[in-house]
């Protein structure tokens, strides 16, 4: 299907919770869904039989000034189609719902997205940092990120 | 040494050989290092040709060892996180005296491509653990790496065994004076 579809189907669903932004050169065409309707949009997006997005490629947090975000990438193996979804949260409440229950490859993702970005995936069953050790302090991403003097007394600047 | 050498050149009478005790451990300590190799990154990919046939790796009287308590010497290839840091600091704790290591790549030996903005990285192995033999290279070639053991091996061939402390004493009398 193409892409204009998708939109079209998400918006005749979704109405004012989805807002497709067709020309985003240089990047592709995506899509801006509302943090707290991410969780219906993805199931919607898995269980239509038209659109069938049952591969989830990626999911990546990014701060954009002042607001963090996630991008989710979709691809349906059946219908070999692809759609880019869009997220802004606030960076002092940065809650989005996930996705882990849906494509079970969100897990490590938002795992992920949280260690480097701090972004609070409502509902996931084990929010804990994967690259980072545990006791890391801060989010590294961020681009107010400090650089820590020490770790566990060892320097870190050169 | 040249110990060798007299096999087939012997003094009048046969199998005599002339050399200190020292000279022969040393020789033997030098041409037998086992080592644990502690890869981390690309370099440890390009230490995997030093190790096959091409370059053979094992003529230097090396062989790979996966415990630390049998090692001789410990190889840090690649870029040394600070996660990862604390786990080296364990190894070469555990490993037995005398204990060598050899930082390869410029990753281990100054933080390499990170030293800056990498907020995970350790900025040089030997802000945690002593270190003998600098590799230079990003990769280093083979060759570097070859270098790098024959350096090793000279390195432990001229160490003092015997009253180590007083020869040491001495050393370091005339570096004061320098």
């Amino acid at each position: 299907m193409q892409t204009e579809k998708i939109f079209d189907t998400l918006t005749k669903k979704f109405g004012n919770d989805v807002t497709p932004i067709l020309e985003a050169a240089p990047s592709e065409p995506f899509i801006l869904v509302k943090a707290d309707k991410i969780y219906d949009v993805c199931l919607f997006l898995r269980d239509n039989s038209e659109l069938d997005f049952d591969y989830m490629m990626c999911l990546t947090g990014v701060h954009q000034k002042p607001d963090l975000g996630v991008v989710y990438h979709l691809y349906s193996i059946k219908h070999k189609h692809k759609i880019v979804l869009k997220t802004f949260v606030s960076i002092d409440a940065p809650n989005v719902p996930t996705v882990e229950r849906i494509w079970r490859s969100a897990d490590w993702h938002e795992r992920e997205a949280w260690d480097m970005y701090g972004i609070n995936f409502e509902g996931h069953h084990n929010l804990i940092r994967i690259l980072c050790p545990y006791d890391w302090e801060g989010f590294p991403l961020r681009k107010d990120y400090v650089t820590p003097e020490e770790y566990h007394g060892m320097r870190v600047p050169y | 040494m040249g110990l060798l050498n007299k096999l087939d050149d012997p003094f009048e009478g046969g199998g005599v050989l002339l050399g200190t005790v020292e000279d022969v451990l040393n020789w033997g300590r030098s041409k037998s290092d086992w080592y644990l190799h502690f890869g981390l990154a690309c370099c440890a990919i390009e230490f995997m040709a030093m190790n096959a046939s091409h370059f053979d790796f094992m003529r230097f009287g090396t062989i790979p060892r996966t415990s630390p308590r049998q090692a001789d010497f410990i190889m840090i290839t690649g870029t040394v996180t600070l996660k990862m840091a604390e786990r080296i600091k364990i190894l070469w704790e555990q490993m037995a005296e005398p204990k060598y290591c050899m930082s390869i790549g410029s990753c281990s030996n100054s933080g390499g491509p990170y030293w800056e903005h990498g907020y995970h990285v350790l900025k040089g192995v030997d802000r945690i653990i002593p270190v003998d033999v600098y590799v230079p290279g990003c990769p280093p070639r083979p060759e570097a790496m070859q270098e790098g053991m024959v350096k090793l091996q000279k390195m432990i061939s001229e160490q003092a065994i015997f009253n180590k402390r007083k020869r040491m004493a001495e050393i370091d009398k005339q570096n004061e004076i320098k």
